[in-house]
């Protein structure tokens, strides 16, 4: 059994509405030395494989097909062993 | 901390013309309109048309709410729902005047996306998840009454039931069982979802809520957040009208507090700290 953690965050050409308005609540709260607020999506998911080859090639599949949506996301994982 | 005397329900019998007379001046109830908020006017709708109350509608942008009896946070999407539900309204320039009006005693009716910024601000216990079915609920349930004892249900009976639509993809109340018990022993509970006849039931639930949870007030008894909309269940012309009992609740507990200091009639009050009765 694996465990892998994926992070997509959208690509810097893409302008995140989101990431802007909870800088805004940041520098309300005083930390106005916060810049370049971006909000993605983290996800946890176990495989049940017998080789780490196959659990990071399931991994970036489903990131590629589902997880991410490559015209706007990039997403980067990782894969650990767990005991199943 | 607000302190407010309430007694039997005198709008039942009084028309809002006599009410008025009797007071000798209306309310004024402040609506705020955060960017995304989306019954702003139901809410400025009812007060001003249907309670004949004063209303006003309150941009975010504001610092302060002015000279304001009631507040309302009406429902709807603000921000976007960004980061959380109403995570970021907190932040507008009005929510400062709205936290120090809170701290003052004075009385704040959050619906919906109201109630989920009053837990975000911090005002009220607890946060609201997304709805168990994963599906935005949208239909009228029924609530029970479970604290008649507040400036927003005087005019209701505990053990009532109201029948008032939700419209929600977020109201599933939780919260720790340490602040469950508190709510619980102090009565903050004001609404459950419930079957016609007043059981809490699963079925009855539609959103997943801890202990079927559709409204609590805060421990001074003057800020209540419910995910039902009263607004939309207060003009005839719609069909239901229990929601309007929690507007007269207000309206009525205003009348109270006025006609003592004013004549000292404190003898049909029931005298009341914080909402633990």
């Amino acid at each position: 059994m694996f465990h892998s953690k994926i992070l997509v965050t959208l690509r810097r050409s893409i302008l995140d509405p989101q990431g802007k308005a909870v800088e805004h609540g940041v520098h309300s709260l005083g930390f106005v030395s916060v810049k370049n607020v971006r909000i993605g999506k983290y996800v946890e998911m176990d495989v049940d494989v017998t080789t780490k080859g196959e659990a990071e090639k399931i991994t970036r599949e489903v990131s590629e097909k589902l997880l991410a949506n490559p015209v706007m996301e990039d997403f980067t994982f990782t894969v650990e062993e767990v005991s199943s | 901390m607000g302190e407010w005397l309430i007694g039997e329900c005198m709008v039942n019998q009084l028309t809002n013309y006599s009410v008025n007379q009797l007071t000798r001046m209306r309310l004024k109830f402040a609506v705020v309109v955060f960017p995304g908020s989306n019954c702003d006017h139901d809410a400025h709708y009812v007060t001003e048309t249907i309670l004949g109350q004063e209303s006003r509608l309150i941009w975010h942008k504001e610092s302060s709410l002015g000279d304001v009896d009631v507040v309302i946070l009406p429902g709807g999407f603000s921000y976007g729902d960004y980061l959380r539900c109403g995570a970021l309204a907190r932040f507008s320039p009005i929510m400062k005047d709205v936290v120090r009006f809170a701290e003052n005693g004075g009385l704040i009716l959050g619906i919906c996306n109201g109630f989920q910024i009053l837990v975000e601000a911090g005002l009220l216990p607890g946060v609201l998840l997304r709805n168990s079915s994963l599906k935005f609920a949208c239909k009228y349930v029924r609530v029970r009454v479970e604290n008649a004892k507040t400036p927003f249900t005087s005019c209701c009976k505990r053990g009532d039931v109201l029948e008032i639509p939700i419209a929600h993809g977020d109201g599933n109340y939780f919260t720790d069982p340490v602040t469950l018990k508190r709510l619980e022993e102090n009565r903050q509970i004001v609404f459950r979802y419930c079957e016609r006849d007043g059981r809490i039931t699963e079925r009855a639930n539609p959103n997943g809520s801890l202990s079927n949870i559709a409204g609590v007030i805060n421990e001074g008894g003057n800020v209540l957040g419910m995910m039902p909309h009263p607004e939309r269940a207060s003009d005839p012309v719609l069909g239901h009208t229990d929601g309007r009992r929690i507007f007269d609740s207000i309206v009525e507990s205003f009348i109270l507090a006025r006609s003592t200091s004013s004549s000292g009639h404190q003898s049909q009050l029931v005298r009341k700290e914080g909402v633990g009765v």
